[in-house]
């Protein structure tokens, strides 16, 4: 078993083709990319601005909750059937459209909810010193509740790239883009080998994703990097 | 309704909403929402089952506690549809593969909300139970767990939640409750079992929740008034 799987990977002629892993790879890393910017563009200016004015605490909270609760697979399937249709969209292949709204939808709770709160619950008393130094109300949102609500509003892009990764994987079911077609398709072909295959590459994917973004996260972090520049001048 | 050789017009149309679907196909319907029901009920139960032993055992020991939460980040970052596929050479096209994945992905919700509950007991609490002659055991059962016990229910809600959701993919196994009309539904474009299957399986997310809900309030009576 582990050595079909293994021979199926290393397998040169599986990896090439316009249904190769290289293809399938290539086409839900480029959706989950695009996605997330798109997420991250729409979401995180209105979610910031909230936590800022700390209004609508409420409804940043419930979209998470929603999206918990709301079946990716059922999203997908009423996109793909609606009309924006299952055609050809551009390098994202059948679906693909379809599947870029879906996972543009996914993306949003976890940033909405961890950017507002993020910049919500930066400790007032900061704030307050701020405001008392004569600093704008864009300056304490640009040099004090940004830096500090950093590493949270992070946290927050970083769970959505890996659900819009695994979400990705999903697309396969309704015949959509992406890796987890090389499961769909070891499924209808009775071959377990191909399924197995199909599962660590998008496993090993959604880790590395998450390796890289921590990795990104802790030299993005301002704090982090602030400090290490007070730790280095120090003598 | 409009008949056309005595099929309703909505199925002739394709349409979302038909209601001639629900009458028609309740048996399946309701078969599908029993299945879905207990999968989800069988998964979370297992996860906590084995949640509430590992916490206690994280709590006693920092290397078992980094341990715990490391192994189940790295579980709850792989894809369903993939765990699903890697479990499916050990337990094949039965409903033990898709409670088995479930169920790790509860434990993961789990294990950190249990272990946030009774880390979040106050010390003068637990001294002062001691301090009276409470045995470790009765510590645990008649103190730590009765006040972690709402942290504990808002890790089983979201849990609950996220697995009726996530509970659809188990129809790659045959084993999806809700999820097999949707898969099914995919052949075919059949607007109408999309529609009432979503619809269904999002209520099912609701009314679990709310007996959660419903659940904690019988069973941490002292918390009702305190605000």
């Amino acid at each position: 078993m582990l050595g079909d799987v293994f021979s199926y990977l290393t397998d040169g002629s599986n990896w090439s083709g316009s249904t190769g892993i290289a293809a399938f790879g290539a086409q839900q890393l480029l959706l989950t990319v695009t996605s997330l910017v798109i997420a991250v563009v729409v979401g995180l200016p209105p979610a910031l601005y909230l936590g800022h004015r700390g209004r609508g605490g409420f409804l940043a909270i419930n979209i998470s909750n929603v999206g918990r609760a709301v079946p990716v697979f059922a999203v997908l399937l009423v996109l793909a059937l609606g009309p924006i249709g299952s055609e050809e969209f551009g390098p994202f292949g059948r679906a693909g459209l379809a599947t870029l709204v879906a996972l543009v939808l996914f993306a949003l709770p976890p940033i909405i909810t961890n950017a507002y709160v993020a910049v919500a619950e930066v400790d007032p008393g900061v704030v307050e010193a701020a405001r008392g130094m004569g600093m704008s109300g864009t300056r304490v949102f640009g040099s004090v509740e940004l830096p500090l609500a950093m590493p949270v509003v992070l946290t927050g892009v970083r769970l959505a790239l890996v659900q819009v990764w695994a979400t990705a994987t999903i697309a396969a079911l309704v015949a959509g883009p992406g890796l987890g077609r090389v499961i769909t398709r070891g499924f209808a072909n009775h071959r377990t080998y191909e399924v197995v295959a199909g599962a660590v590459l998008v496993a090993v994917g959604a880790l590395v994703l998450e390796l890289v973004a921590v990795l990104v996260q802790r030299y993005a972090d301002p704090m982090r990097r602030a400090s290490r520049e007070i730790a280095r001048s120090a003598p | 309704m409009a008949l056309v050789d005595g099929v309703a017009q909505c199925y002739v149309d394709n349409d979302w909403i038909c209601g001639r679907y629900w009458t028609d196909y309740r048996p399946e319907l309701t078969d599908a929402t029993v299945e879905h029901l207990w999968i989800t009920v069988v998964s979370v139960v297992a996860g906590l089952v084995v949640a509430v032993p590992l916490a206690l055992l994280a709590r006693r020991n920092a290397t078992v506690e980094s341990a715990v939460v490391g192994a189940t980040t790295i579980i709850y970052t792989i894809p369903s549809l993939a765990l699903f596929s890697l479990l499916l050479p050990l337990t094949g096209l039965s409903p033990t593969t898709v409670i088995i994945g479930l169920g790790l992905y509860s434990l993961t919700i789990l294990v950190r909300n249990v272990l946030a509950g009774l880390q979040g007991v106050p010390d003068e609490i637990r001294e002062a139970a001691r301090g009276i002659g409470y045995s470790p055991t009765q510590l645990l059962l008649r103190v730590e767990l009765p006040l972690a016990l709402p942290v504990i229910v808002a890790g089983l809600r979201i849990a609950t939640v996220s697995t009726v959701a996530l509970a659809t993919i188990g129809s790659i196994v045959s084993y999806g409750g809700l999820g097999n009309l949707l898969l099914l539904a995919v052949g075919n474009q059949f607007k109408a079992q999309i529609f009432a299957a979503s619809v269904l399986c999002v209520a099912l997310a609701g009314v679990l929740d709310l007996a959660l809900v419903v659940l904690q309030q019988l069973l941490t009576p002292w918390t009702r008034h305190a605000r």
